[in-house]
C-alpha cells in the first residue's frame, strides 16, 4: 500500500489520513525514502529534515488520534529555501547564507505548521530567486525529471522538480517574475502566485519587495487551494499584507466555466513563442470554451515593456534589500579583513555569485544621482501603465489566459550565458508581478515530450476565479496527472 | 563679529520621539540598557524581516506639524537612504525623503536686537536613528551596541534664517520648549535625545548669493551650538579676508578645543541612492485625524505666556521665564490659585528663591520639595502680616530642608511677626532713648536717618516687628 503514496495528491492523502488507511509517519517515511532515491539526481533539496519531519509526523498522527487533527494534519511539504525556518539552514541558495540558521520561522511556515504540515526539508533555488533556470544556485542545479539534461526553470525550480518528480506532495515558492509559475509550467506541475498582499513576506527573504509573493508548488489546483487557504490572511508583521478576507478556496472550486469571460492577449501569440507551444496553448483554450467559458480578444499594448520595467524596479530593490548582507551580523564574512572597506568588499564578492552581483550593479546604477529620474522613476511610470492596461483587460472579461513560458525547458548551460535571453523567459509572466495580480500556471499537454503550461491570470483577489477555471481545465484535461516514468 | 559680514545659519534638529518602542519594531527605547540587549531581529536586520510603523511617531510628528503652524501632509512616503555602516544593520536607513509628514512651519524667535523674528520651518520628517560604533577600549576591534538602531527620530530643518549663533541658540531652546511642552520628546541632551546639526556660511553685506557653507555635526548643548558656530563664523570669515575660499564641507566641533574640523571626505562621500521604501505603505492622514490630534494639544509657550501677562498682570519677561517649561508654569499656577498673594509676588518668590534652590541643588520642578500648596501656605503668612517678606526667606529654607509647613515654621521657630502697636511702641521707645544724638539730627532734617532707627527697632525684635508699623511708630514718635 505505502509504494504508491507518492502519487496521491495532498487532498488524497488528506482523505487517507481520515480514513486511517495510512499514518503520517508511515507517508513521511515513504516520502523521504524516495528523497533519498532520487533526491541526488535531481539535486531538488538543499536540505532534507528528516528527523524533524517525523517527529512532526508523530506529533499529527497524535493530534489525529485524540481529535484534534488540523486541516493539513500529516500532510507532508517542502519548503523553498528563502523562507526562514528556525533552527533549520536558510540558505537562499547562497554561499552567503551556506551556514545561516534563521533564529525565527517565516509566517508562512508558521501558518502550515500550526495546521499540521510535516516539512521534508528546503528546496534547492536560484541564488536569492534571481534566475530562471536554477543555475545560479550555490549549490548547483536542479534537473527536470522530464529530462534530466534540461532546467527545471526557476527560481522556485527545487521545488518544482520535487513535486513533478513526486518527492512531495507540494512545496512552497516564491514568485517575484515568475519564479513559481515558469518552474510549474517547465515541469508539469501547478504553481500558484497569489495577489501581492494576499500572503505575509514576512520570513521570506526579500529579492524586490514590491513584487516578490509566495505562492505554492502542487499537483493539482484542488492542492493549491488547499494551501492558499492556509497561507492567505493579513500579518502584522508585513506592511504590505492586507486586511482581505480569507474565502473558503476549495469551495470555489465546484462552479462550472459557464459564461466565463477569458481573455487571450494578441500579443501573447506574436513574435518569441515557440510555434508548438503555441498549438498546445491554442488547443487548452478550445478546451475551456467547451466548457462553457466565452473567449475574446483583448488588448495589453505596453506589454513588451515589461521585461525592460521589471529589470529596472527588480535589482533597484534588490540592491537595497540585500546590502544588509555585510559580513558583520550574520552570513559569510571573509577571512582576515584588512580594514572595514576589505570586510565588505571580500565578504560580499565572495558571498554573492555573478548573477546576483549583476543585478546588485545594475540596480546600484538605476538608483544613482544623475539616473534615478531616467531609469528607477521612468521604470515605476511604466509600471503604472501596465497596470492600467490589465485594469482595463478586466473591465471586460474575468481571467486572461495565454502561455506562461515561450519554450518548454530548455538545456542547463543553453542561456546562463545570454542573460538577455534569460530574462525574456519571464515575458509572460512578469505583467501579473509588476500589476500585483494573482496567476496560476497548469499543465496543458506536451511539446517534445517536455510540458508546456497554461497561464492564468486574475484582476486582485481574483484567486478563486482562477482557480476554479485551472480547476475545470485540469478535471477535463487530466495534464496534470502526467508523470515522468521513472517518477511513477 | 566682523561687521562687514552676514551670517546665515541653518539648523537640521534630531528630536529623539518619547515612544515605548521603536519606530519600525517592538524593541524597548529605554535609554542605557547593556548593549544589543534592546535590539531584536528586525532591528538586526535578519534576512526576512520587514518594519511596521509605529503609529505613535505619526501623531507625535502631527501634534509638532500644529505646535509650529506647519502643513500636515495628507501622504507621506518613507524612503530608504543607502549606504554601508556597521552600525546601520540594513545597509539603509528609513527616512523620508521626498514627501516629509510635516513642511511650512514657523516659529517667532527674539532677535539680537529684542524685537521678534519669523523663523521658517522648512520641513520635519520622521526617521529612524542607526546604532553606535565603540572604538574606546578595544584593541584592534570596533564594538557595535544596536540598542539606539531604530529610534524614532524627527528631525526638524529650518530655513537659513538665523543671523547668528545667539539666535541660532534661541530657535533651538523654543524647538526645546515645544517638544517638551507636547511632550513628544525628553529633549534630554546629554543622553542624545535632543541634538542638532548646524549649516553656516557668510557673505559679504549686500552680496546676494549665499555663500558657500559648512555643516557642523553632532552638536549636543546649547553651549557648544554657540561656541561652535562663533568659532566656524570666525574662521570663514577670517579665510575670506585672507583671500582664501570657504569649502563646502562636513565639521565637527571639538569641545575641548573649542574648535572645528573637517570630517574625513571619505565619510561623507556618499550617493546615498535614496527611493521609496517598498516595505512601507505611504502614511496617509486626513482631516479628522488631524482635528483630533488638535484637540489634544496642550497651551502651547507662547500663548502661555501672553495668557500670564493678560491673565496675572506679571511682566512680560518673567512671564517667559514661568513658561519656558510646561511643568515650572503649571507650579506658577496652582500656587496663584492657592494663595491670597498677588500673582507677581508668586512670580518674584518662584523665579527668585524657589528657582535660586532647584538650581543650587540641580533639582527639576518636578522634584521640588516645596510643593506648590505648601508655597501658597507660606506666601499667605506673608499677605497676611504673620512674618515679613524677609522672614518668608528663611522659612522657606526650613521648608525646603524638610522642617514642614510653613505655619510649623514659623512656630517651631517663634518667627511671628509682632503686630502688636503697644509692644512695638515700648521698643521704638527705647530706641529712641538709647539714640538721642540720632534723634537731634533728625529733627534737625536729616531724614535719612529713619532706616537707622527701623534697622534698631528690628535688631531689637529679632526682625519680628512689621515693619510697616514700625516706619510709622517711628515717625509719630519722631515728629
Amino acid at each position: 500500500m505505502s509504494q504508491d503514496l507518492h502519487t496521491q495528491t495532498l487532498t488524497q492523502l488528506s482523505a487517507g489520513l481520515d480514513r486511517g488507511d495510512f499514518s503520517s509517519v508511515e507517508l513521511t517515511e515513504a516520502l523521504l525514502g524516495r528523497i533519498e532515491t532520487h533526491g541526488q539526481s535531481l539535486n531538488a533539496f538543499v536540505t532534507v529534515t528528516a528527523e524533524q519531519a517525523l517527529a512532526a509526523a508523530k506529533r499529527a498522527d497524535e493530534a489525529r488520534a485524540a481529535g484534534n487533527a488540523g486541516v493539513l494534519s500529516g500532510l507532508p511539504l517542502a519548503h523553498k529555501d528563502i523562507f526562514c525556518t528556525r533552527d533549520i539552514l536558510t540558505t537562499c541558495g547562497s554561499r552567503m547564507l551556506e551556514d545561516f540558521i534563521s533564529p525565527y520561522d517565516a509566517t508562512v511556515v508558521r501558518r502550515l505548521a500550526d495546521a499540521g504540515a510535516v516539512v521534508l526539508g528546503k528546496t534547492n533555488m536560484d541564488e536569492f530567486a534571481m534566475g530562471s533556470s536554477n543555475e545560479t544556485s550555490y549549490f548547483g542545479p536542479v534537473r527536470n525529471p522530464w529530462d534530466l539534461q534540461c532546467s527545471p526553470g526557476g527560481s522556485s525550480g527545487g521545488s518544482a522538480a520535487a513535486v513533478a518528480a513526486r518527492l512531495t506532495p507540494a512545496a512552497t515558492g516564491t514568485d517575484t517574475g515568475g519564479s513559481i509559475r515558469q518552474p510549474a509550467a517547465l515541469t508539469g506541475t501547478v504553481g500558484l502566485k497569489p495577489t501581492y498582499g494576499r500572503v505575509s513576506r514576512y520570513g521570506m527573504i526579500a529579492f524586490a519587495s514590491s513584487l516578490d509573493q509566495a505562492g505554492v508548488i502542487t499537483r493539482s489546483s484542488a492542492d493549491a487551494a488547499l494551501l492558499l487557504g492556509v497561507m492567505a490572511g493579513f500579518d502584522e508583521r508585513d506592511s504590505t499584507s492586507i486586511e482581505h478576507p480569507v474565502p473558503d478556496y476549495c469551495a470555489s472550486l465546484s462552479g462550472s466555466l459557464k459564461g466565463l469571460r477569458v481573455g487571450i492577449v494578441r500579443q501573447h501569440f506574436d513574435e518569441g513563442l515557440d510555434d508548438k507551444c503555441a498549438a498546445v496553448v491554442k488547443e487548452s483554450l478550445q478546451v475551456l470554451e467547451s466548457q462553457g467559458a466565452i473567449l475574446s480578444e483583448v488588448d495589453l499594448p505596453n506589454l513588451d515593456l515589461s521585461v525592460p520595467t521589471y529589470y529596472v524596479v527588480a535589482p533597484a530593490e534588490c540592491s537595497s534589500n540585500l546590502s544588509r548582507f555585510d559580513g558583520v551580523r550574520f552570513g559569510h564574512r571573509a577571512a582576515d579583513p584588512e580594514d572595514l572597506l576589505d570586510l565588505y568588499c571580500r565578504s560580499r564578492g565572495e558571498g554573492f555569485g555573478e548573477e546576483v552581483k549583476r543585478r546588485i550593479m545594475t540596480g546600484t546604477y538605476v538608483l544613482s544621482a544623475g539616473y534615478y529620474d531616467a531609469y528607477y522613476l521612468k521604470a515605476q511610470q511604466v509600471r503604472h501603465l501596465i497596470a492600467d492596461d490589465f485594469h482595463k483587460a478586466f473591465a471586460e472579461v474575468d481571467v486572461i489566459a495565454g502561455p506562461t513560458s515561450p519554450t518548454p525547458a530548455f538545456r542547463l548551460g543553453d542561456k546562463i550565458d545570454d542573460p538577455i535571453t534569460m530574462y525574456l523567459n519571464d515575458i509572460y509572466t512578469i505583467g501579473a508581478n509588476l500589476a500585483g495580480l494573482p496567476g496560476i500556471s497548469t499543465p496543458c499537454g506536451f511539446v517534445d515530450d517536455l510540458p508546456v503550461g497554461l497561464h492564468l491570470v486574475g484582476p486582485h483577489w481574483g484567486e478563486e476565479t482562477i482557480l476554479r477555471c485551472a480547476h475545470n481545465y485540469e478535471q477535463a484535461s487530466a495534464w496534470h496527472e502526467a508523470c515522468p516514468e521513472e517518477y511513477r | 563679529m566682523n561687521r562687514s559680514f552676514e551670517v546665515v545659519i541653518g539648523l537640521e534638529i534630531h528630536a529623539q520621539l518619547a515612544t515605548v518602542s521603536k519606530i519600525f519594531s517592538g524593541a524597548s527605547t529605554a535609554y542605557g540598557a547593556a548593549a544589543n540587549t534592546q535590539a531584536c531581529l528586525v532591528d538586526l536586520g535578519y534576512p526576512g524581516v520587514l518594519p511596521v510603523l509605529n503609529e505613535e511617531v505619526v501623531r507625535m510628528a502631527t501634534m509638532f506639524g500644529l505646535a509650529v503652524n506647519a502643513t500636515i501632509a495628507e501622504r507621506s512616503v518613507f524612503a530608504r537612504k543607502n549606504y554601508f555602516y556597521p552600525d546601520l544593520p540594513k545597509g539603509y536607513q528609513i527616512s523620508q525623503y521626498e514627501l516629509p509628514i510635516v513642511e511650512h512651519g514657523e516659529l517667532i524667535i527674539r532677535d539680537d536686537t529684542g524685537n521678534d523674528k519669523r523663523i521658517g520651518i522648512t520641513r520635519a520628517h520622521l526617521e529612524e536613528d542607526a546604532g553606535k560604533s565603540i572604538h574606546e577600549g578595544l584593541d584592534k576591534f570596533s564594538g557595535i551596541d544596536l540598542n539606539r538602531a531604530g529610534t524614532p527620530l524627527l528631525e526638524i530643518v529650518s530655513e537659513p534664517e538665523l543671523s547668528s549663533a545667539k539666535e541660532a541658540v534661541a530657535y533651538m531652546r523654543k524647538i526645546h520648549t515645544i517638544v517638551r511642552y507636547l511632550g513628544i520628546s525628553d529633549g534630554n541632551m546629554q543622553e542624545g535625545s535632543f541634538r542638532c546639526d548646524a549649516n553656516v556660511s557668510v557673505r559679504p553685506h549686500g552680496q546676494q548669493e549665499l555663500g558657500t557653507r559648512t555643516e557642523l555635526k553632532n552638536l549636543n548643548s546649547f553651549r557648544f551650538v554657540e561656541k561652535a558656530i562663533n568659532f566656524e563664523i570666525e574662521r570663514q570669515i577670517e579665510l575670506i579676508e585672507d583671500g582664501g575660499e570657504v569649502v563646502q564641507e562636513t565639521r565637527l566641533y571639538d569641545s575641548d578645543r573649542d574648535e572645528t574640523r573637517p570630517m574625513r571626505s571619505k565619510e561623507e562621500a556618499n550617493d546615498y541612492r535614496y527611493f521609496p521604501d517598498p516595505d512601507l505603505l505611504p502614511v496617509e492622514i486626513d482631516a479628522a485625524y488631524i482635528e483630533a490630534v488638535r484637540e489634544t494639544l496642550p497651551e502651547l509657550p507662547d500663548a502661555k505666556q501672553e495668557r500670564f501677562v493678560d491673565e496675572y498682570k506679571i511682566r512680560v519677561d518673567d512671564a517667559a521665564i514661568l513658561t519656558a517649561s510646561r511643568s515650572l508654569a503649571d507650579y506658577f499656577e496652582q500656587v496663584a490659585a492657592a494663595t491670597r498673594d498677588r500673582p507677581q509676588g508668586v512670580a518674584n518668590f518662584v523665579i527668585g528663591e524657589l528657582a535660586g534652590a532647584l538650581n543650587r541643588d540641580g533639582l527639576g520642578i518636578e522634584q521640588s520639595p516645596v510643593s506648590a500648596a505648601a508655597l501658597a501656605g507660606l506666601l499667605d503668612r506673608v499677605k497676611d502680616n504673620t512674618i515679613s517678606g524677609k522672614i518668608a526667606k528663611e522659612v522657606f529654607e526650613a521648608m525646603w530642608a524638610g522642617e514642614g509647613s510653613a505655619d510649623e515654621v514659623i512656630d517651631a521657630r517663634g518667627l511671628r511677626q509682632i503686630t502688636d502697636t503697644a509692644a512695638i511702641e515700648s521698643v521704638v521707645d527705647q530706641v529712641i532713648a538709647a539714640n538721642p544724638g540720632q534723634v537731634a539730627e533728625y529733627k534737625a532734617g536729616k531724614q535719612k536717618l529713619i532706616g537707622f532707627f527701623v534697622g534698631q527697632v528690628m535688631k531689637a525684635t529679632g526682625g519680628k516687628a512689621n515693619p510697616g508699623q514700625v516706619n510709622k511708630i517711628l515717625k509719630d514718635k519722631l515728629g
